[in-house]
Order: C-alpha cells, then structure tokens, then sequence
C-alpha cells in the first residue's frame, strides 16, 4: 500500500472520529439546543424551589421556552433566587406568574409561566415575585394528616372505642 | 522466620526494581516523543495500523452492545412504563463507561498484542540491536510513533464505539420495538450533558490508551528474545493492560462523578 493510500485512510479515520463527537455532542446531548446568545434573563425568587435544578426546562403551555441557569439562596430574604435563560423570541406579560411543578408522578421540576394581561413585558434583568413554590410531598402529606385529625378530634370522642368494637 | 523476612525484602526490591524501570522506560520514551513527532509519516502509518485496522471489530462490538443493552434495558424499563428514557440509559452508560472501557479491552487485545508481538520479535531478530549499531535511536525510530499512534487512535476509536452503540439501539429501540423517536431523542438531550458526560468519557479513553499502548511497549521491549518470551510478552500485556484499565477506571469514575 503506498504512502499516498495510507495517509488517505487515516484522514478518512479521523474525520470519522470527527464525526462520532459532533454526533454525540449535538445529537445525543443538548449542545447546541439552546446557546446563551439568544436568550434573555429573568431572576425569580421562589420561598421554596423543592427539587428544581440548574438546566431545567422553563415552559409555557407545555413548551420549552429556556432553561434555569443558576439557582441560590438570598442571604437576607432567605428565598431561592432562580435565574431562568429564556429564548429571546418569547416575550411575557409584567404580570405573568412562575409556578414550580411536575412533569408526570415522578418526574423532574420545571418552571411553569403562566402568562398574564398586561401590555408591558419582561426585559432582560428583570425580577419577578409572583411565584408559587414547588409543592413538598411531605408538607402536603402532613397537611393532610392535619387535617384528618382535626376533623377526627373535632367529632364526639369515642372514635378508638368504636373501631375496638368492630373487631 | 528469617527466610520469611527476607522473601518479604526480595520482593518489595523486585517490586521496587520494576517501577523503577518502569519509570525510566517511560521517561525515555517521552523524550523520544519529540523525534518521532518530527517525522509524522511514521506515526501516521502506524495510526493505520493501531487506528484504521481496529476499527471493523469496534465498530461490530458497538453494534452489538448497543443493540443488546437497548434490548434488555427495554425489558426491565417496560415494566415501570418507562420504555421512552432507554435512550438516556444507553447513552449515559455507552459514553460514560462502556465506550471507553470495551474499547480499551478490545484495544489490548487487537493493538496491544500486535504491538508487543512486533516489537518482541523485532528484539529476538536482532533488528533493535543493528539499529543502535547504526546509530538510530530504536525508541524515536520504533516505540515513539506506535506511543503516539495509540494515543490518538484510542479516543477515536471510543467515540466511534458510543456513537454506533447509540445508533444500534435506536435500531432497536425505534425501528424493532417501536419506543417514539422524538421521546427517544429528546429524553437523551436532555439527560446527558457535553462536558460532564461526552467530555468525560472522552478523557478517559485518552488515559486508557495511554496504559493499553505503554504496557504493551514495554511488554514488548522487555521481553525475553525467544519465542516463548515473545508469547508470554503478549499474554501478560493483554492481562496487565485489561487489569489497569479496570482499576483506572473505577478511580476516574469516583474523581469524575462523585457529585451528582
């Protein structure tokens, strides 16, 4: 085999291995969904983001409009403050609210926008405090017990006696 | 008792002895990086050589684990529902381990017996001694381009390897059992990230074939020159070789994803 072919050949092999990690980077990850250029930033303070992380979608209707950039504590508010990267192409009302929630049973976090009325938008920096924090199962679960307990100490006492008696 | 302790010196200087030799080995190889990069022909040849001839059992090994994972993680995904993240799981374990990993085994065994096998008998033939003789650096001229050649092939070779996984199992997936495509994909992007997962994986294979093709140097430089030396030459650069991988592996794992 002459040089010539052989140089051929590993050129044609590198620019496979060339291929493979432009196919892994942008097909099989999220390299070039969303690139920082075409987005504007929102900062949105939530009392309690539940299990929300760095990269998670942001949606409208159910369709993804950015992804959450960072998220920290305020130090002085002691809320999370979530910075969300939306595309540059969506614009929301000033009274637009965020809501954390769900996708599916178990699923991962999203920020949720419910778009409002106004006529004036968001810009770029803006902070936005109508939110609804993510839903805690355990603070619900305990609620709900709460609940229960109440009504059962609020009805005329005997309660353990009658389910003993059933038995 | 005392024959104890000194068996237990014997060794610890035996171990020590081959470190060292190991380590001046590798210096010397190093330095003769530099010459061989100077004459790049050579290492493109032997790039054919380690690379390009490799590439027919990576790309079939691929395949074949990318349709199997995909179909035994479609049957224990399907009793949660959960048929749509398969996608996710291959990727994460193609590119995060299995790339890299089964491409270094498979390198040891493919390139790293052939390099040991050529560089033995190259030694028992004299041909490493007449170069010396002619004032040609064996290790510029010999083991510096096949050193560099298996570092550039091992990675493009890993990446090959995740790449034709991940479509085997959409063969199997999509095509074959029918999951969506669009969930397929789109559960995939989200999950698996450039940096910490492609990236990663990357820098991996880089290490892994660094060990692959130094231990089969040095196998093969060192061996006895007869043909029982050159046989067990390859034996132990397959054992030695697979063994580091594996332990080097369980390491970078816990350096790079120790934080979820």
């Amino acid at each position: 085999m002459g040089k010539k072919s052989i140089e051929t050949f590993v050129g044609i092999f590198v620019l496979l291995g060339m291929a493979g990690v432009v196919f892994l980077a942008l097909k099989a990850a999220n390299l070039g969904s969303f690139s920082g250029a075409d987005t504007y930033t929102l900062t949105a303070y939530f009392d309690n983001i539940g299990a929300l992380k760095v990269r998670a979608p942001v949606r409208s209707a159910g369709v993804t409009v950015g992804r959450v950039a960072a998220i920290k504590l305020d130090p002085k508010l002691y809320q999370g403050v979530v910075e969300l990267a939306i595309q540059r192409d969506v614009q929301f009302p000033t009274d637009s609210s965020l809501r954390i929630l769900t996708s599916g049973l178990l699923g991962d976090q999203y920020v949720g926008v419910e778009p409002g009325a106004s006529d004036k938008m968001w810009a770029a920096g803006d902070s936005v405090k109508q939110t609804q924090s993510a839903v805690v199962l355990e603070s619900l679960i305990s609620q709900f017990l709460f609940s229960k307990a109440a009504d059962a100490g609020g009805a005329p006492a005997p309660a353990p006696a009658a389910s003993g008696g059933k038995k | 008792m005392t024959g104890l302790i000194d068996g237990l010196g014997r060794r610890t200087l035996e171990l020590l002895r081959i470190l060292g030799h190991h380590a001046t080995f590798f210096v010397d190889l190093l330095r003769a990086c530099p010459a061989a990069l100077r004459r790049p022909y050579l290492v493109v040849a032997q790039i054919h050589a380690i690379g390009n001839l490799s590439l027919v059992i990576i790309v079939a090994s691929g395949m074949a684990v990318g349709f199997v994972l995909a179909l035994q993680m479609y049957y224990a995904l399907v009793t949660y529902g959960a048929s749509e993240s398969l996608g996710l799981i291959v990727n994460l374990s193609l590119t995060r381990e299995l790339g890299p990993v089964v491409t270094a085994l498979l390198f040891a065994g493919r390139a790293g017996t052939s390099l040991t096998a050529e560089i033995g008998l190259m030694k028992a033939g004299e041909q490493l001694a007449a170069m010396d003789m002619m004032a040609v650096d064996p290790k510029s001229r010999v083991l510096a381009p096949r050193f560099l050649a298996g570092i550039v092939s091992m990675p493009i070779l890993a990446v090959l390897f995740s790449s034709v996984g991940i479509l085997g199992a959409y063969v199997v997936a999509v095509l074959l059992i029918g999951v969506d495509a669009g969930n397929f994909w789109s559960i995939m992007q989200s999950g698996v990230d450039v940096r910490r997962d492609i990236g990663n994986g990357i820098v991996k294979s880089i290490v892994f074939g660094f060990i692959c093709t130094f231990v089969a140097l040095y196998q093969g430089y060192e061996a006895k020159a007869t043909p029982e030396g050159v046989a067990h030459g390859t034996t132990r650069t397959v054992v030695i070789a697979s063994l580091g991988v594996l332990m080097m592996d369980f390491v970078l794992t816990a350096l790079m994803f120790s934080t979820p």
